[in-house]
């Protein structure tokens, strides 16, 4: 039992990671990214470049990862988001332009890493063992808290610097914000491009423990999305309880169900649908968004 | 109807069922059947989408009904041997059961949250084909016959597909007479009083419902029908491709039927029709571009958002606005 809860745990830090890249980008521009899967395997194909090619340290390849996803969030909130929504009749169309951008960092990752699946070479040896009763490897161990520390780091930057008491004045309204002075086009970039950074931090991260491929970008993006609907869209707190609520679901689902053939993702988007009937907006999520 | 509309219609109706077939005797691109059958059956589901959109939800999820489609009528045909022809509309209105059951609780959603749920859906549908008895899991459902013969009162109207020299043709024929007749009913319903009702809905839900409309009851009928077309289209495909699998219909599919509409134009009924055009074709046209092919496909996707989001076709009504 505390083996599943460990593993639980594990899971649901970096999916609450994943999940806040995507929910801070929905709550600012009101975009669902669909690339949010695409961009965290080219951060995990980045971190496996400068780690396992040119031989530069881990911590190297992370902070390259989250910089780089940053750097292409940012052009593609300025040159392709702004223009179309400034343009557009119905909100909506940004859907469209959000799957042409995960077909293009689909097509751009194939031509630059390839399909294969990488991996990078262990970070930290060893694997801690609690009596037998709970069995966990150092380097997942240290992925986990990585994870919460960014979480962590997250919380504290939206909650007490300037660039982030503007973000989530942005989010609640935004008109509003913009009389109060809040340069819109500056902040909305900004966080396009923290939300594309985090989805390319944990990449980075989860390169370290099973390695990253091509066809993984997809179901990710589902699976955040799933968070998001657990905990609410567009909300911070209910980005980190989905993450881990949906880790903890997962973890529980594979060692409980296991018998019944693997059904535990059939299970959670059951559950997840008729939780949904009952409480549409998710947990903590402002009714219709 | 002005004669304007009338001519485009029967220029349309000409091109579809003779220039298309002749065209492709003459050049000898019999590959080029697959390929339009594929864009006149995926247009139908792209209609049902396109329903969905016209009352102001976004539908991820006609993949899903594709999928259902597809095995209620595969199932029936091998199992219980019953006529491909009468499994079709069978198809289509166990995918109407099905989207009853699912819509009323989910279409309370709006926006995103809609979204959302119709694409976890089609990765439900998916794990239940994967893990429910009858659909033979993983393995799918192989070696399905062609269609037989369909004759009432011993008067043959279409013959056994099995014994045709050229099914392929055939295919096509029932592909694209199956689009034309999606088309005029969807035509049918926008410019019928329930087609404005659904635009009240599009615009503002409380409104309407505060004048008296009900809302529940339309959604719920919309999304019906909507996916009435996706399943049709899935039932139609399983007989081209005599097989169907668990992954003949993912969430890339559903993520595609949106994307044709969104193309072509939400404001258009043609629209989906257009898109669906434009981006299979296409895609399948960018072959030649090899290990390319995808890269310049998003490209082009992404160019053509940021010249004309409101899809194609509203390039022809810059004077004035029809809708």
């Amino acid at each position: 039992m505390e083996q599943i809860l460990a593993n639980g745990l594990y899971l649901g830090a970096q999916y609450a990671l994943i999940a806040l890249g995507l929910t801070l980008i929905f709550s600012l521009m009101n975009v669902l990214n669909f690339a949010h899967g695409q961009m965290y395997v080219f951060g995990g194909f980045v971190t496996y470049t400068v780690v396992a090619q040119f031989g530069l340290p881990f911590v190297v390849g992370l902070l390259l990862s989250g910089a780089i996803l940053a750097v292409i969030g940012a052009l593609i909130e300025k040159f392709l988001f702004r223009p179309v929504i400034r343009k557009s009749k119905r909100e909506e169309s940004t859907m469209l332009l959000a799957a042409g951008v995960a077909f293009f960092l689909d097509a751009v990752i194939l031509l630059a890493f390839g399909e294969k699946q990488r991996g990078i070479p262990k970070i930290v040896d060893g694997v801690m063992n609690l009596n037998f009763r709970l069995i966990m490897p150092y380097d997942r161990i240290m992925v986990a808290v990585l994870a919460v520390a960014a979480i962590i780091g997250f919380i504290l930057y939206m909650q007490y610097s300037k660039p982030g008491r503007a973000m989530r004045a942005l989010a609640q309204d935004r008109v509003a914000a913009q009389l109060m002075g809040v340069d819109v086009d500056r902040y909305s970039m900004l966080g396009f491009a923290f939300g594309a950074m985090l989805a390319g931090v944990v990449g980075g991260l989860l390169v370290a423990i099973t390695g990253v491929n091509l066809g993984m970008g997809g179901p990710t993006s589902i699976k955040a999305f799933m968070m998001i609907m657990i905990g609410g869209a567009g909300v911070i707190s209910g980005a980190i309880a989905g993450g881990f609520i949906l880790g903890m679901m997962e973890s529980v689902g594979l060692s409980v169900l296991a018998a019944y053939g693997n059904i535990t993702y059939l299970v959670i988007f059951a559950s997840l649908l008729i939780f949904l009937a009952i409480r549409p907006q998710g947990l903590m999520g402002k009714p219709w968004g | 109807m002005t004669t304007k509309n009338l001519l485009g219609l029967g220029t349309f109706l000409i091109t579809v069922f003779v220039l298309v077939p002749v065209g492709i005797s003459v050049s000898g691109r019999w590959d080029f059947y697959y390929t339009l059958t594929s864009v006149a059956l995926l247009s139908i589901g792209a209609a049902g989408v396109w329903l969905t959109f016209y009352i102001g939800r976004i539908n991820i999820g006609q993949g899903a009904y594709a999928l259902i489609g597809g095995y209620v009528s595969a199932v029936l045909v091998v199992k219980a041997d019953v006529s491909f022809w009468l499994t079709l509309p069978l198809a289509g209105l166990f995918c109407t059961t099905v989207s009853v059951l699912i819509g009323l609780p989910i279409l309370r959603l709006r926006g995103v949250y809609f979204a959302m749920v119709t694409l976890v859906l089609t990765e439900v549908t998916r794990l239940s084909a994967l893990a429910l008895p009858v659909t033979n899991g993983a393995k799918g459902i192989t070696s399905i016959p062609l269609p037989g013969e369909l004759s009432i009162l011993g008067l043959t109207i279409i013959p056994d597909f099995a014994t045709m020299q050229n099914p392929k043709l055939a295919f096509y024929l029932l592909a694209a007479f199956l689009m034309v007749v999606s088309y005029a009913v969807l035509w049918r319903i926008v410019n019928s009083r329930l087609g404005h009702l659904c635009r009240s809905l599009q615009q503002n839900e409380e409104l309407a419902a505060s004048i008296g409309v009900n809302v529940a009851y339309l959604r719920v009928l919309a999304y019906g029908i909507s996916s009435f077309y996706g399943g049709i289209a899935g039932a139609v495909f399983v007989a081209i491709s005599q097989s169907i699998y668990p992954s003949s219909f993912v969430v890339t599919d559903s993520v595609n039927f949106m994307l044709y509409c969104f193309l072509g134009g939400l404001g258009y009924v043609s629209g989906p029709m257009l898109g669906t055009l434009l981006l299979y074709f296409g895609w399948n046209l960018l072959s030649v571009a090899k290990e390319y092919q995808l890269l310049v496909y998003a490209s082009v996707m992404i160019a053509l958002m940021l010249a004309v989001p409101n899809g194609v076709l509203s390039l022809f009504d810059r004077k004035g606005d029809r809708k």
